[in-house]
């Protein structure tokens, strides 16, 4: 999350307001060429931990986009009373009231689910796609527009990590959404369920769509 | 796991090698990976996290225990932890401002980022679930700070030699930072066995 401010070199951080009624291409820039994960490595923070079974990242993911699109709402709603100065605390809080819920929300109806995520479903708060959204959109932008962009960030984040969750279940366990699908003969590759089987997967899967960016600019 | 029994030794020397909050919980990634490119902010990024790590979690676990518990707002926690790390962050940056103007100077740049560091609100979070004592918050705060220090120190390090080594396109920058994140937390598994009940 602290690339938002981060002297990060050569990539522009905050991205111009895009003109009104361009919803389609909002939505569209969040999942394919603006996503968050693979062109702005944003917000792998929290949610990667959770990539290890896939009930879980599904779960946290619907969180994330919640989290996204309401605090994207509400900043934009806010936005002109937000002082300049005090908006970074500001967005924060509106972003952790919003993840409250989530986490009150999950208590309640699915309290196992809840226990595994552990710390992970308060991380929303930190994680830098909520935060980045809010500030490069939400802060300059109409209410309905923001929506759609925190819910096309949210999803273009979320196929990301379902797609590694799945991999690390298939692999890693051997199950997909906790139901054995590979049989005895399936040799269970241990190192997808550790943390470095995450990392591993990320690089590959950015440099597998680098890759193909790439190739496209050379045409 | 019962978290509560280890002592403040133990929790400490885990929360370095086993238990590094960045490379087996991936918390504070995102500066991670912006800020690693040199050793010397490195070090003062991870000196600034150390700092601030300790004394949020040494603020967080009476106010939890003393304040939100007896009054029952437990669920108000996170807004509460947030404005406490974000108002000792300025703090920190308002004494170190006055006492030393160099340390100011080096560390000044990063102290606003981590109010936002994942690894700081992590801890905070982690320390209430595994019900650390008082002592053990202290401990678990100053380790996963010293660890996180010495995760991002360590790779910048590799990646200033990374530099002269040829990537393959697609894998510059991000990419290959992960990868060499995802061989260091291998090198760490290997510290599993040295602590036990950590």
């Amino acid at each position: 999350m602290a690339d938002i401010s981060a002297p990060v070199a050569g990539r522009p951080v905050v991205r111009p307001a895009r003109p009104r009624g361009k919803a389609y291409k909002t939505f569209v820039d969040g999942i394919g060429a603006n996503n968050p994960v693979f062109v702005q490595v944003l917000g792998i923070c929290s949610t990667l931990a959770v990539t290890n079974v896939v009930t879980n990242t599904v779960v946290m993911c619907l969180g994330l986009i919640w989290a996204t699109a309401m605090s994207n709402v509400s900043v934009s709603i806010l936005r002109k009373w937000i002082p300049a100065r005090a908006r970074m605390i500001v967005e924060t809080l509106i972003i952790a009231v919003w993840v409250i819920i989530v986490d009150i929300a999950l208590r309640a109806y699915l309290p196992d689910i809840s226990r595994t995520l552990g710390p992970y479903v308060g991380l929303i708060i930190t994680n830098c796609i909520v935060m980045g959204r809010t500030e490069a959109f939400g802060l300059n932008n109409p209410p309905g527009l923001a929506l759609i962009d925190g819910v096309s960030a949210g999803l273009g984040y979320s196929y990301v990590l379902l797609i590694i969750a799945v991999i690390r279940e298939l692999a890693g366990s051997g199950s997909l959404l906790g139901v054995k699908l590979l049989g005895p003969w399936w040799t269970n590759w241990t190192i997808f369920v550790m943390p470095s089987g995450a990392f591993f997967l990320l690089a590959v899967f950015i440099w597998v769509v680098k890759g193909a960016i790439l190739k496209e600019q050379k045409k | 796991m019962n978290w509560s029994a280890v002592g403040p030794a133990a929790v400490f020397f885990g929360a370095i090698f086993t238990n590094n909050i960045l490379l087996t919980n991936y918390l504070g990634m995102c500066s991670f990976l912006a800020i690693s490119r040199e050793v010397k902010s490195s070090l003062g990024l991870g000196a600034a996290v150390v700092f601030v790590m300790g004394m949020t979690n040494a603020l967080n676990w009476p106010i939890h225990y003393f304040i939100l518990v007896p009054l029952k707002l437990e669920y108000l926690g996170f807004i509460v932890y947030i404005i406490v790390i974000a108002a000792s962050v300025q703090l920190v940056e308002m004494v170190v401002e006055r006492v030393s103007e160099s340390l100011y100077q080096n560390l000044g740049i990063f102290l606003p980022l981590i109010t936002v560091n994942c690894a700081v609100f992590g801890a905070v979070l982690f320390m209430f679930i595994r019900k650390y004592t008082f002592l053990g918050s202290l401990a678990f705060g100053l380790g996963g700070g010293l660890g996180w220090a010495l995760a991002i120190v360590a790779m910048a390090g590799l990646r200033a030699k990374m530099a002269r080594a040829r990537v393959p396109r697609g894998l510059e920058g991000a990419g290959i930072a992960l990868i060499i994140a995802g061989i260091m937390s291998l090198a760490f598994m290997g510290f599993s066995g040295m602590i036990p009940a950590a």
